[in-house]
């Protein structure tokens, strides 16, 4: 909403300058978004007067002028304008004025061996227009000294202000001087409309016809005035159109607009020549449409109200009216249209045709509906003012809606609601002047709301009127009571999990991304995803479309990009939600991370004391290892599922990670190289995926002491085994059969070594454990240690067809 | 014959061959020579035997501290020549220390900036005794808009621009939550007042340009109970941002608002110093727009079946990647979802750098 400071004065009496203007919109709850202020900016710019201008010795198309800018002596300017000469009235820029167009401080200077002492100003130089045929010349009458701003009439500065949704009232100046009224920096001028005679009937009836379906409108009043003369509007009129960006078109349409600013209230002006019989307000028929005035045709249907005449839809109601029977030079009877419209309807129209009017602006937010009638009684006087012409009787359809609400306001309930003590009379006062009527005496007021606040319903909305007015600076910083004396825990266990896994992987070594939670078509369905349920209506672009199903599209994406830059070791990882469903148990938790190069979890590239190796899907179980040990699940509960990894990755170089065959925390490995193909993904890269929320829930154990502490003083001993096993063994079974000999004095295996090639037959393994055996009450003989050996043996061999190598 | 004269001369000789001695073999073969079973020294011990007891008298001691003389001379020639020996191969064991070593994997691990502001602001709030609640990013319309007090077709709907999911069979749409309000909502519904909660999470609105993602981050924050007014709101808020931009105090200005589900409603603008490349927070003359809030609205608790008249509160909303940027001078919002490892390893937290009230947000 846009106003200039003159228009604002016309509805607020006193002397506020723009600063107490700005400051008091802001204060209010109408936040100045923007000032323009020529005549500020402008301001070190002063009026001078050319005395003398010679040719310059040394150019021949540059003058020496002497300028009077009222100092005692004239000065010396040199310019380079055609059209400087003696007795010009101009402008002039003194040494450290900055240049508007430029933004160049201008310095004192010699040009071609002659002083000048500043500089004549083009209006192109100072952002006035566009053309710079020569230097701005003033009017004669302009005062030599003075700042040339006011001069040209630029000294009427507009500010803009940002109108909540709730305050429809403010999309007028008279509304917005009515709550700078209420903040006591200058008195609400009435300017109440008076009702204009009709010297006839309305010769052209308006009906509604909604049939039996929900009426689009409550009230529309039409009069007809005969005898005009269109043209341009008065030169004050299209002066404060102007000022606020808008176009003056001619004096009809601009009457219009310009009530439209004034008071909020859109009006329709028809060319009566142009309308066929009465007019009927009733909704828009599938297959109708309508050519509006900005010259585009629009499909109608039953959710939109029209008004037609005998010959078809002449207007979008309350948003746009038709090109067939708008207002140009040639109309010399007019019919003014002042009418209230359903909001909701104007809204969903709106918005369905895309026209963002003035009209629509103010109808879907609320305007005054006991304005209409005197809206129309303003406009009436103004065209006839203007155009002159003979006004109709009014007629009309529907009613005006009385709100008639009243409520019953305890001056308590500001204290309860914002902690600031009141007094009545400080409650009252500001009410008063915002337009409410208030009555009664002591504790509880009765406080009856306006027809322009049809956001006020409730005591808290009063309580707002009062404090935004009294002042938000009253406020005083209250400690809010302790609930408890020391808090106890505040996050949930996913929320712990989530940290938990996020320290856990920046500490191997891995930087956190956080990547869209939606990524393309493409992407969900290499993931396990894309479904339509999950594909969202309006994506802001096509390549971030679907929710994603998983972490590793959007890191798979991040580190191409990284490797695009030339950083192709990137170790990154992400946790954040992916989505199943729609439903809110469908999102999960997850943490996802990736390796890709040589970027291991103990350091990336080459490095003079060790072989720099390319990442392997052991990496990734590291990490995915690392962070179930940090969620509280060690290496042994975990069951590596080799064969069970989700398509994405590699068939032969990943796993599933499961808690028993139906709780799948995840999986790690290589990507599928065609997946990376698919994406665009330049491999190898390895990575894991873990569903936070599928860990179980920690038990509670009543104790937080630890089991104790069983160390013993007998020294452990080491014996190694080397097996020969098939290639297709999982290591791991060899490692829990060696455990499972005996669970007590076995603490410890290690997989030490592993071969395969000469000396090993073609299609086995020789894998090395060495075995930690921790004697219990008393040291082992050497019988005992042989017959462990043997049952150590004995159980690899039984349970995964090894041999001990000889 | 023995007398102690030649005693003399033979301590004189052996002594002078351990000196000699240059290594451990000759100085054990001196040490054979001498105290060995044949030795000069051990020769001579021999003779005691044959001797008279005045003899003994004299001899033995003499005897007994002589070879003590050329034992202790023999260990200390020992230690010496494996000092010796020592120092020639620590001498031949020198390293280049100044050859690099791999970069812990603590020095190359990043926390995103945004996990790490939410940590902090966690921190803070938790210590007022706030819990985090959460909600799902996908939304109904319900709770993102009709609970909270935006009417159906109401044009403060379109103050979001709001990523729709597909239509359902019954007309329904899902829609990804413009705001982390919703939260309250469930907050609200899931236990009985007194409630402090906060609400960390990812939020969407159709917008991208310099200062918009369509995903962005926000934190609510929402207190219910019997008493909860403005001036509780402004303390909490001046503590947090306090606490949170680390300055010794803040200076708030409330500015009227609106927002459907709060009733009184503001913005609230933090007093600023603006320079070229930082906003400091605390000092100067500019203000700066940091966040909104207000009282949650009679209709809002009346949606979730609180007494408006018994139960009252308020709450409030903040761009955690704003606050986020502000803090720590981070230019361009985009960057934050960019996942540019370069820009992580620079704006990113170490895995050790754990916000703590006690220890200090930031290091």
């Amino acid at each position: 909403m846009k106003f200039s400071l003159s228009w604002l004065k016309e509805h607020l009496s006193g002397d506020a300058d723009l600063t107490l203007v700005a400051d008091t919109l802001t204060r209010i709850g109408l936040e100045v978004e923007h000032i323009e202020d020529k005549a500020g900016d402008l301001s070190q710019f002063v009026v001078g007067h050319i005395l003398e201008a010679s040719r310059h010795p040394n150019a021949d198309k540059l003058q020496v002028c002497r300028v009077d800018v009222g100092r005692s002596e004239p000065l010396q300017v040199v310019c380079g304008a055609p059209n400087a000469q003696a007795g010009l009235k101009v402008v002039f820029a003194a040494p450290g004025t900055v240049i508007p167009a430029s933004g160049v401080k201008l310095g004192a200077s010699e040009i071609r061996g002659v002083p000048s002492a500043g500089m004549l100003c083009s209006g192109r130089e100072l952002g006035l227009s566009e053309e710079s045929d020569g230097i701005l010349e003033l009017p004669e009458s302009a005062p030599v000294g003075k700042p040339f701003a006011p001069v040209i009439g630029l000294d009427d500065p507009v500010i803009e202000i940002a109108v909540t949704p709730n305050r429809s009232d403010c999309f007028g100046v008279h509304g917005v001087a009515r709550d700078l009224a209420a903040a006591e920096i200058g008195e609400l001028k009435d300017h109440a409309a008076k009702a204009v005679p009709g010297a006839y009937p309305c010769p052209v009836k308006v009906r509604f016809d909604f049939g039996d379906t929900r009426p689009l409108s409550s009230f529309f009043g039409l009069r007809m005035v005969r005898g005009v003369k269109n043209g341009p509007s008065p030169e004050w009129l299209q002066r404060k159109l102007k000022a606020i960006g808008q176009k003056p078109i001619n004096a009809l349409v601009d009457v219009t607009n310009y009530l439209t600013y004034d008071r909020g209230r859109p009006l329709h002006v028809f060319d009566a020549a142009k309308v066929t019989g009465d007019l009927v307000v009733r909704r828009g028929r599938a297959g109708e449409s309508l050519v509006a005035l900005d010259g585009k045709s629009y499909a109608l249907d039953e959710t939109m109200c029209v008004i037609a005449d005998d010959s078809g839809v002449e207007s979008l109601a309350g948003i746009m009216g038709g090109a067939s029977t708008g207002c140009d030079e040639g109309t010399t009877d007019v019919l003014i249209e002042s009418a209230l419209w359903d909001e909701l309807a104007i809204a969903r129209t709106g918005r369905a045709l895309n026209i963002h009017s003035d009209a629509r602006h103010r109808f879907e937010r609320g305007v005054d509906p006991a304005f209409a009638l005197p809206g129309l009684e303003l406009a009436t006087q103004l065209i006839l003012d203007i155009c002159g012409g003979e006004a109709s009787e009014i007629t009309s359809a529907g009613e005006v809606p009385d709100r008639d609400l009243i409520i019953d306001f305890p001056v308590s309930e500001v204290r309860r609601l914002t902690g600031l003590a009141v007094t009545p009379a400080e409650v009252k006062a500001p009410l008063s002047l915002l337009g409410f009527w208030v009555s009664g005496q002591g504790e509880t007021l009765k406080v009856a709301v306006p027809s322009w606040r049809p956001d006020v319903s409730l005591k808290a909305d009063l309580v707002e009127e009062v404090v935004r007015i009294i002042g938000l600076d009253r406020l005083q910083a209250t400690p809010l009571p302790a609930a408890e004396a020391v808090g106890g825990e505040k996050l949930s266990p996913v929320q712990r999990r989530a940290r938990v896994a996020r320290r856990t992987l920046a500490a191997r070594g891995m930087v956190e991304a956080v990547t869209w939670s939606f990524v393309s078509h493409a992407s969900a369905e290499a993931f396990g995803g894309g479904g339509a349920e999950l594909q969202l209506a309006n994506p802001i672009a096509a390549d971030l479309s679907d929710m994603r199903p998983s972490l590793l599209p959007g890191l798979l994406a991040a580190i191409q990009r990284n490797a695009d830059r030339g950083s192709s070791d990137v170790a990154m990882f992400e946790v954040g939600q992916t989505f199943l469903g729609d439903r809110p148990q469908d999102q999960r938790m997850s943490a996802a991370g990736l390796r890709r190069g040589t970027a291991k979890a103990r350091g990336a590239g080459r490095h003079w004391g060790e072989q720099a190796l390319p990442v392997d899907a052991f990496d990734a179980k590291g990490d995915a290892m690392a962070a179930l040990a940090a969620l509280g699940l060690s290496a042994s509960s975990v069951q590596i599922a080799q064969g069970s990894a989700p398509g994405w990755f590699h068939p032969g170089r990943s796993a599933a990670l499961q808690l028993g065959p139906k709780v799948i925390l995840g999986a790690f490995g290589e990507l599928h190289p065609r997946t990376l193909k698919s994406l665009g993904v330049d491999g190898p890269v390895v990575g894991f995926e873990l569903t936070l929320d599928a860990l179980p829930a920690p038990k509670s154990k009543g104790t937080k002491a630890k089991p104790p502490f069983d160390g013993s003083s007998l020294q452990p001993l080491s014996r190694d085994f080397a097996f020969l096993a098939d290639l297709a063994t999982p290591a791991a079974e060899l490692i829990r059969a060696a455990q499972a000999a005996d669970r007590k004095l076995v603490t410890r295996v290690d997989l030490f070594d592993r071969y395969e090639g000469p000396g090993v037959p073609e299609g086995k393994v020789s894998l090395a454990l060495a075995v930690t055996l921790q004697p219990r009450e008393k040291t082992l003989t050497d019988a005992e240690i042989e017959e462990l050996s043997g049952r150590i043996v004995a159980n690899v061999e039984k349970a995964t067809g090894a041999t001990l190598r000889g | 014959m023995t007398d102690l004269s030649s005693l003399q001369s033979l301590e004189t000789e052996v002594l002078a061959a351990v000196e000699g001695a240059s290594d451990e073999a000759s100085l054990e073969a001196v040490r054979v020579g001498a105290l060995g079973k044949k030795g000069s020294v051990s020769e001579k011990m021999k003779t005691l035997g044959t001797m008279d007891p005045e003899q003994r008298k004299t001899f033995g001691p003499a005897l007994n501290a002589l070879r003590d003389r050329v034992a202790e001379a023999l260990a200390s020639r020992k230690a010496a020549l494996a000092d010796a020996a020592l120092e020639a191969r620590l001498a031949s064991e020198k390293l280049d220390v100044s050859l690099p070593v791999r970069e812990s994997a603590l020095e190359t691990g990043r926390i995103h900036p945004v996990s790490q502001v939410t940590e902090e602001l966690v921190a803070i709030f938790s210590a007022m005794g706030f819990s985090v609640a959460e909600g799902p990013d996908i939304e109904t319309d319900e709770l993102n808009f009709t609970k909270l007090n935006f009417p159906v077709g109401h044009p403060a709907r379109e103050m979001h621009d709001t990523f729709f999911l597909p239509q359902k069979e019954d007309g329904s749409r899902l829609l990804l939550r413009t705001h982390t309000s919703p939260v309250q909502i469930r907050a609200m519904e899931a236990g009985e007042p007194p409630i402090r909660v906060i609400a960390p999470g990812r939020t969407y609105r159709f917008d991208m340009d310099q200062t918009h993602t369509p995903m962005f981050h926000q934190l609510e924050g929402l207190v219910i109970d019997r008493q909860a007014n403005m001036s509780h709101l402004k303390w909490v808020l001046e503590e947090f941002l306090k606490t949170f931009f680390e300055v010794p105090s803040v200076e708030l200005r409330f500015r009227p608002s609106f927002f459907p589900f709060t009733e009184p409603s503001m913005e609230v603008d933090v007093r600023c110093r603006k320079l070229p490349n930082e906003i400091r927070i605390g000092e100067g003359d500019d203000w700066l727009e940091i966040l909104g809030c207000g009282m949650v609205h009679p209709n809002v608790l009346r949606n979730v079946g609180l007494d408006p008249d018994e139960w009252q509160g308020f709450a409030w909303g903040v761009g955690i990647d704003r606050v986020a940027m502000l803090k720590y001078g981070m230019p361009d919002l985009r960057d934050l979802f960019g996942a540019d490892a370069r820009w992580l390893a620079h704006y990113g937290f170490r895995p050790l750098d754990f916000p703590t009230l006690a220890g200090g947000l930031s290091s």
